[in-house]
Parts: structure tokens; C-alpha cells; sequence
């Protein structure tokens, strides 16, 4: 049941993943794609979650807390530059 | 005992998915950056905590022991998510609502703190205001 589930959690963030790339062509503004870049990574790191439970080993956790933390760094660095030219002052 | 644990396991990842979809389609339907914003910052955070939630149980009927990975990567990413939507609405108004014209009203003293002093900024001379007088009486 955890098998069926898990392909169906694989549809769902790829599917999820390919209306964000949607966004991230289409939208009309800067701010949009970012946007559509952040959850991208959201939704990459459940990928990353399902793949560790279909394999049954805990080695991309690690992965998966880097993917975070650099989605959340590089989304704040880009917005920062965007309000102020600059990233830190 | 062990079905009833691979059911919680399976129901976790199907509703995780299921609000991670809804995020996503809430990002392409929605009509401006506003209002696409909810979408990622609350369906999708939500869905990501499900699945964490799942892999966590899963591997504690898998091995038998606690794995606190899931919980670190969960409070940073609901730490994070109000931050990054912070950032890109600010950055977006300074972007397109430069004078803030197109804003409702903020009905207080002072206008929308993204392009006016607040309450608590110094005015000309360089002087903090003290606590705000209307707030004794």
C-alpha cells in the first residue's frame, strides 16, 4: 500500500514540478518566476523524500535539508538584490 | 497493528501530495502575484509537512528508531516559507506599486511602511517620536 501510494506521490510532485516550470516560463513578472523557483525546490525536496522512502535509506536527508536551506538563502539574496542593489550592506 | 501503521504512512503521503498539487495549480490559476502568493507559502508548506511527517513514521516502523532529520528540515522550511513570501511581496510592490497609489488606504496615521516612514521612525530632526500619545488615553 505504501508502494502505490508512493507512485502516486511520484505523479503528484512531477506533475506539481511541471506547473511550476509553467510559471517559471510563462509569468509576467520577475517576481513570479522566483516564486515559481522557491516552490520548485519545495516540491524537488519531496521528490527527494519520496525517492529515500521508496529506497528505504535515510542518505538524502542530508540533501534534501542543503536543497532547503539553499532555495530559501538564494530566493532572499534575489529579492534583497531586486529591493536594494545590493545584497548585503 | 503494522496495516494500521502502513495506513497512517500511506494516508500522510497521499495528502501531502494532494496539497502539494494544489499549491502548484494554485501558482499557474491564480490571477496576480498577490494573491499566488498564498498558494505556495500555506498548501505547499503544508504538504511538504505531511510527506516529512510520513517519512518519519515510516522509518521508525522501517528501522525502529527516531529520525530527527525530518523534523530539522520541517522547521526550517516552515520557518523559512513566511520569510521568502515576505521578501517577494515586498519586492514586487517596490517593483510595480512604486508610489503605493494603487494600495487601499491604511486608515491609520501613517501610510504603508513598505514606502513611508512607520510609527517609530525618526522625523526630520532626527528624533524618535516617544510612545504614541493615543495609546495612554
Amino acid at each position: 500500500m505504501i508502494g502505490f501510494a508512493l507512485v502516486f506521490g511520484f505523479f503528484a510532485a512531477s506533475l506539481a514540478l511541471v506547473f511550476n516550470i509553467w510559471r517559471l516560463v510563462a509569468g509576467p513578472t520577475l517576481m513570479d518566476r522566483v516564486l515559481a523557483f522557491d516552490t520548485m525546490v519545495i516540491n524537488f525536496i519531496a521528490l527527494i523524500m519520496f525517492w529515500g522512502m521508496q529506497q528505504e535509506t535515510t542518505l538524502y536527508f542530508e540533501s534534501a535539508l542543503l536543497l532547503s536551506m539553499f532555495g530559501f538563502i538564494s530566493t532572499v539574496a534575489f529579492c534583497r538584490f531586486r529591493l536594494r542593489g545590493d545584497i548585503i550592506e | 497493528m503494522a496495516f494500521l501503521l502502513e495506513l497512517l504512512i500511506a494516508f500522510l503521503i497521499v495528502v501531502g501530495s494532494l496539497f502539494l498539487l494544489v499549491g502548484s495549480a494554485g501558482l499557474i490559476k491564480l490571477r496576480d502575484l498577490m494573491t499566488r502568493l498564498h498558494a505556495p507559502t500555506k498548501a505547499t508548506t503544508l504538504g511538504i509537512g505531511s510527506i516529512l511527517l510520513a517519512s518519519m513514521v515510516h522509518f521508525i516502523v522501517v528501522r525502529g528508531a527516531v529520525s530527527v532529520h525530518e523534523i530539522l528540515i520541517m522547521v526550517f522550511l516552515f520557518l523559512t516559507a513566511p520569510v521568502t513570501a515576505h521578501f517577494v511581496a515586498k519586492a514586487h510592490l517596490h517593483e510595480h506599486l512604486r508610489d503605493g497609489s494603487e494600495l487601499p488606504p491604511t486608515e491609520r496615521g501613517c501610510g504603508w511602511s513598505t514606502f513611508d516612514p512607520g510609527p517609530g521612525a525618526p522625523d526630520e530632526s532626527g528624533q524618535r517620536p516617544g510612545p504614541r500619545s493615543d495609546a495612554e488615553d
